[in-house]
């Protein structure tokens, strides 16, 4: 079959979905808008397994072509095209395998929704924009996938419309997106300006004069173009996939519904800024300035991020809090060159993640919309298979040898070991504390969820029980693969030739084969990890977690007492959005308002629109006395204007 | 010895036919009943598609154009002619299908119309194709004497009357002025064939006193017809004081056979003298877009506004002429042409809206016109989005046409005193729409008309978006007209 057909169906058997289900939502009905929309995804799935097959298992020819030209500007191609290789193919089926275990989880979750079509027309229409996205092989294309799908989270975001607070975050969400995608655009016109080309290809091939090149940005300090690139890119990445600073819009985005919260702001939206560096591998190796300020921005929210889930009662909170911090590491890989550790990491934590989630959202519908942890407990009893789910997502966020985020996080840590990045030293002590940290909050949520004593009302506890099928089965999958899928492609992925032709390294930065000069197998890694500090460190996180949740909650009251400047700081979020809040959109707004009274009203409105219009009325209203109606005026002027003529061009002294 | 080959008939051959079909309609009218009168229309009608297809004839065999003289030298013919004839031709076909109702209406479907109207189209004819000062003086007063009693032709209207007789009387002054002029050029050239005039001035040396005078009377001939100010104060009188039909007939062909006439008397004969009546023009430009658009922003009658707005227009029109090269002159003739057609769809509107003892000549009847019509609503929003220049209806590329025109010859402060009263014009063409969109209808009766007046006046409206959709086809029959 040809497979550039295939390549086209893919996001489109997604867009006719979304198409089918928003405009036509009321004629086709709730089962109707379910059916053609998992129809589409799981169309869409089949054939990116068929891409996988193609470009992996037969080792197909990698797919790079323009699907159509748009326009041609001074030269200057505007294409919608395709680049199908082996980083493509794994995020289609990452992307499309997680949409459809969320399509069908959504059929429970949403069941008593009336926004039940639209809803499914976002979800598919997201993965459409995702599609689009991780399949361009040009900038544009993969600025309207990054654009496109901002705009679905922001619209899920907000998906119950008449809640203050989901408006409010997803304002906010937008809002902070914009910074980022500003950083983004202006790195996709210096790509322009300096490359001549929005092609992928043609940018790659011109990044060795590109990194000779310097730029004057401020002053007379000489920049590296590369580096301005590179950083403005990062900063288009920082927005998208959540990194301090522009971090403070991923926990408010839990307004969202909870299967949104797993598809887009745990599994893939966030994770394209991940795939944005990884696929753009061959600019950032030029730059090691900006390979560090990925890196540090990176660490800093791996750890800060995780420490703030500590004192989160909210238990969608606790997993955003946790998604940041695990976009934390992925982003510290991609710091020190570690593209493929980002790339594998992004794929075990987008199945351990969306199970975390889509099993909090079980226990949501289970406690009838009750998100506070201190209000849940003991929960294994009544709900067993997201117990189990939950347990098996928990071990494998926090790296239990074995399971798949061991493996990736694990190879993390190790690649930054071996980095020789100024400031590696410190960030590996961060990411070792933030494996601490993460155990900690992630068994503390375990323990206040499913074990101790019950602490909801009466009435809820009687109507506690399993939640359907439908929940159930996407948990049960999503655990299978977070169990195995770190064993199985830990080795071609990591340090085998399956980003051979993809992720470019350069050779002085290539940490990867010096952490893969130790590697002998899973087994021989998960032998070696049990008697490394990671592993201590995540025990002694689980540990304290029991201790302090299960056996003696009276030290987490003290705790939080005797260091309450601490509590309140990581309560406030290091205050980051009242900074916000108060300088930039307090200062804004303070700014558009004078700008609005001063300079609008005032001047504009005020003097020159209303002032000149009643000039000119005035002087339309005085002016039209001289239509009198009396011949004679007329013939008057007109032997006036002829006296002027003759006066201006036949007087004989001109 | 004169023979008939020197007269060179054939290429005369639409405007003998015409007088023959004006003199046939006078005749037939006189034999027929009240109640027949549209046999007079229908007459009119089918003489003035065959003159379009007589015109069609006069194309050259393998499209290259010449100036065929005739008539000794009298009469040319060039592709200038044959699109302004086409242009002016067309214009007139349609105001008589706009007309029919309105005069039935009023008692007035009466041969005459038909018939002044039918000798009107004749003298525009004449000086569109004028080479020599005769012809087009004949033409032009041939035209003249014809609208005048167009404007007076409902004797029962006392505004009527007046209007026509301040027409006349001005008109005779204007037409006064120009034969003036005409003379002195004759004086100092000894000739009054355009082309020998022309050469004769080339030949001149140093400055003419006497040919200057001359210039400035004719200039001013010229402007009194396109209605330049300060020689515009006859337009919102007659505009105002004719019936309606005849305000459509004043206001769009005649501009076009004014536009020729520049062509012809500054344009081909005294081109020597361009960087004096350029001066002129500007002032008269200027003056023009001022008082046109200031002043229109007062009106309460919208024939009134039109007239005004008109006016501003010719500033525009003029803009283009006062470059003198191809580019401007090209620009000019894709404004004067467009414009017809807008100002043509706007009184298409107003005579829409009358009925019986009903002008709907104030801005108030266009009140929440969009309730009433929604369409015709669309085909006025459309011309007077022409009209204010608003992309993509076609007013916005005749604007940026004379702009770019008057930029190239180094102009740029006459573009942006020309943008900066377009600005203020704005104003009273967006009124028209809000009145249109965003009031209640006063007047909630059912709008009437035939079936062929909706058709005509549906393809008036969609033309002007479809010019301005592909410009180019027009534009550039324009540019090869003076190539």
């Amino acid at each position: 079959m040809d497979m550039e057909l295939i390549y086209l169906a893919i996001p489109l058997a997604s867009l006719f979905g979304a198409i089918m289900a928003g405009f036509f939502g009321k004629a086709i009905g709730r089962s109707g808008a379910h059916t053609v929309t998992i129809a589409g995804v799981a169309t869409s799935f089949i054939l990116s397994l068929m891409a996988y097959n193609h470009i992996v298992l037969e080792a197909g020819d990698i797919y790079n072509q323009t699907v159509y030209t748009w326009m041609v500007s001074d030269g200057l191609r505007f294409e919608i095209g395709f680049l199908i290789d082996q980083l493509t193919v794994m995020m289609l089926c990452v992307v499309t395998g997680v949409s459809l275990m969320v399509h069908l989880y959504t059929i429970g979750y949403m069941h008593d929704d009336p926004g039940y079509q639209r809803f499914f027309s976002y979800i598919s229409l997201f993965t459409f924009a995702m599609l689009m996205l991780v399949m361009s092989n040009n900038f544009l294309q993969l600025f309207f996938g990054w654009e496109a799908v901002g705009l679905v989270s922001y619209l899920l975001i907000g998906f119950w419309y008449k809640r203050e607070t989901a408006i409010y975050a997803n304002l906010k969400a937008f809002l902070v997106n914009r910074v980022g995608d500003f950083g983004f655009i202006l790195g996709i016109a210096a790509v322009v300006m300096y490359a001549g080309s929005l092609d992928y290809k043609e940018v790659f091939s011109a990044a060795p004069q590109i990194a000779n090149q310097t730029i004057n940005l401020v002053g007379d300090e000489q920049w590296s173009v590369m580096t301005v690139i590179c950083i403005l890119l990062f900063v288009g990445a920082m927005g998208k996939s959540a990194q301090f600073p522009l971090h403070v819009w991923l926990p408010d985005s839990m307004e969202g519904p909870t299967p949104i919260s797993a598809l887009i702001h745990a599994a893939t939206m966030v994770t394209a800024g991940i795939f944005m560096v990884a696929r753009m591998s061959p600019l950032f190796e030029f730059s090691e300035t900006a390979l560090a300020f990925v890196m540090i921005a990176g660490a800093i929210t791996a750890l800060f991020m995780g420490l703030i889930g500590i004192v989160q009662n909210d238990i969608k909170r606790v997993v955003a809090y946790s998604t940041l911090s695990q976009l934390g590491y992925m982003t510290v890989a991609l710091g020190v060159s570690a593209y493929s550790a980002g790339v594998f990491h992004l794929m075990t934590h987008a199945f351990f993640k969306a199970l975390l989630f889509l099993a909090a959202g079980s226990v949501i519908i289970a406690m009838h919309h009750e998100q506070d942890m201190r209000k849940m407990g003991g929960l294994r009893k009544y709900m067993p298979i997201t117990w189990i789910t939950s347990l098996i997502g928990s071990l494998a966020l926090i790296g239990f040898p074995g399971f798949s985020g061991f493996f990736s996080k694990d190879s993390i840590i190790l690649a930054v070991g071996e980095s020789h990045l100024p400031g590696a030293d410190i960030v590996y002590l961060m990411v070792l504390a933030g494996v601490f940290v993460t155990a900690f909050y992630s068994f503390r949520m375990y323990f206040l969820v499913f074990h101790g004593e019950e602490r909801m009302d009466q009435h809820t506890k009687e109507h506690l029980h399993e939640t359907p099928w439908v929940v159930t089965v996407p948990l049960v999958v999503l655990a299978f693969f977070s169990v195995v899928i770190g064993w199985v492609t830990i080795e071609p992925m990591l340090f085998g030739e399956y980003f051979k032709d993809v992720i470019f390294v350069k050779e002085s930065h290539n940490v990867l084969s010096q952490v893969g000069e130790h590697y002998h197998g899973q087994w021989a890694m998960i032998q070696h990890g049990i008697a490394s500090w990671p592993f201590a460190l995540a025990m002694a996180g689980v540990g304290t977690a029991w201790y302090i949740y299960m056996k003696n909650p009276q030290i987490a009251v003290t705790a939080s007492q005797k260091f309450s400047f601490i509590y309140k700081m990581l309560d406030k979020k290091y205050w980051m959005d009242e900074l916000y809040v108060k300088v930039f959109s307090d200062g804004s707004r303070g700014l558009g308002k004078g700008f609005w009274k001063g300079g609008d009203v005032a001047i504009i409105d005020g003097l020159i629109i209303n002032g000149s219009a009643k000039l000119v009325g005035w002087f339309a209203s005085v002016v039209r006395h001289m239509q009198t109606g009396m011949l004679y005026h007329y013939a008057f002027a007109m032997i006036i204007g002829l006296v002027g003529l003759l006066y201006l061009f036949a007087s004989p002294v001109s | 010895m004169m023979t008939l080959e020197m007269l060179n008939l054939s290429i005369a051959m639409p405007e003998m036919f015409l007088l023959a079909l004006a003199c046939t309609v006078l005749v037939v009218d006189v034999y027929l009943k009240d109640s027949q009168r549209n046999v007079t229309y229908m007459l009119s009608q089918l003489g003035l598609i065959i003159t379009l297809i007589l015109i069609s004839q006069q194309t050259p065999q393998n499209n290259e154009w010449t100036r065929e003289l005739a008539f000794n030298g009298l009469f040319v013919n060039d592709l200038l002619a044959t699109v302004l004839k086409y242009a002016v031709v067309l214009l007139v076909a349609i105001v008589f299908v706009y007309s029919r109702r309105y005069l039935q209406d009023r008692n007035i479907f009466k041969g005459e119309f038909y018939v002044l109207g039918l000798f009107g189209l004749l003298g525009m004819m004449v000086m569109i194709s004028a080479n020599h000062f005769l012809s087009m003086y004949l033409g032009l007063e041939l035209l003249s004497l014809s609208l005048y009693a167009m404007v007076a032709f409902d004797r029962e209207n006392p505004n009527a009357a007046e209007a026509a007789m301040k027409y006349f009387v001005l008109g005779a002054i204007a037409s006064g002025m120009l034969l003036y002029g005409m003379s002195m050029v004759y004086g100092m050239t000894g000739s009054l064939n355009i082309v020998e005039v022309a050469v004769a001035l080339d030949q001149m040396e140093g400055d003419n006193i006497v040919l200057i005078f001359g210039l400035v009377f004719m200039v001013i001939g010229i402007s009194f017809k396109l209605g330049a100010v300060p020689f515009h104060m006859w337009i919102p009188d007659v505009y105002h004081g004719s019936p309606t039909t005849v305000t459509s007939y004043i206001a769009t062909a005649p501009k076009v056979a004014g536009f020729a006439m520049v062509i012809r008397l500054l344009a081909e004969s005294m081109g020597s003298f361009q960087a004096d009546w350029q001066g002129m023009m500007i002032i008269l430009a200027v003056l023009s877009m001022a008082v046109g658009n200031v002043i229109a922003i007062a009106q309460t009658n919208l024939k009134r506004l039109l007239a005004y707005s008109t006016i501003s227009h010719v500033g525009f029109i003029m803009l283009g002429l006062l470059a003198g090269n191809q580019e401007g002159y090209s620009a000019a003739m894709f404004y004067t042409l467009t414009y017809t057609l807008m100002s043509l769809g706007g009184f298409g509107i107003i005579i829409l809206l009358t009925r019986k003892g009903f002008e709907a000549d104030n801005i108030n009847d266009l009140k929440g016109l969009n309730q009433r019509s929604p369409w015709f609503a669309f085909i006025m929003l459309i011309v007077v989005f022409s009209m204010a220049g608003v992309p993509p209806t076609v007013g916005f590329w005749a604007k940026l046409a004379v702009l770019k025109a008057v930029v190239n010859i180094d102009m740029l402060w006459l573009a942006l005193v020309a943008v900066f009263f377009s600005i203020i014009g704005i104003f009273y063409y967006l009124r028209i729409i809000k009145l249109m969109y965003f009031d209640d209808a006063e007047d909630k009766s059912e709008i009437n008309c035939t079936r062929d007046m909706q058709i005509a006046l549906s393809a008036n409206g969609l033309s002007v978006l479809m010019l301005g959709l592909y410009p180019a086809a027009l534009m550039s029959i324009c540019i090869a007209a003076f190539s």
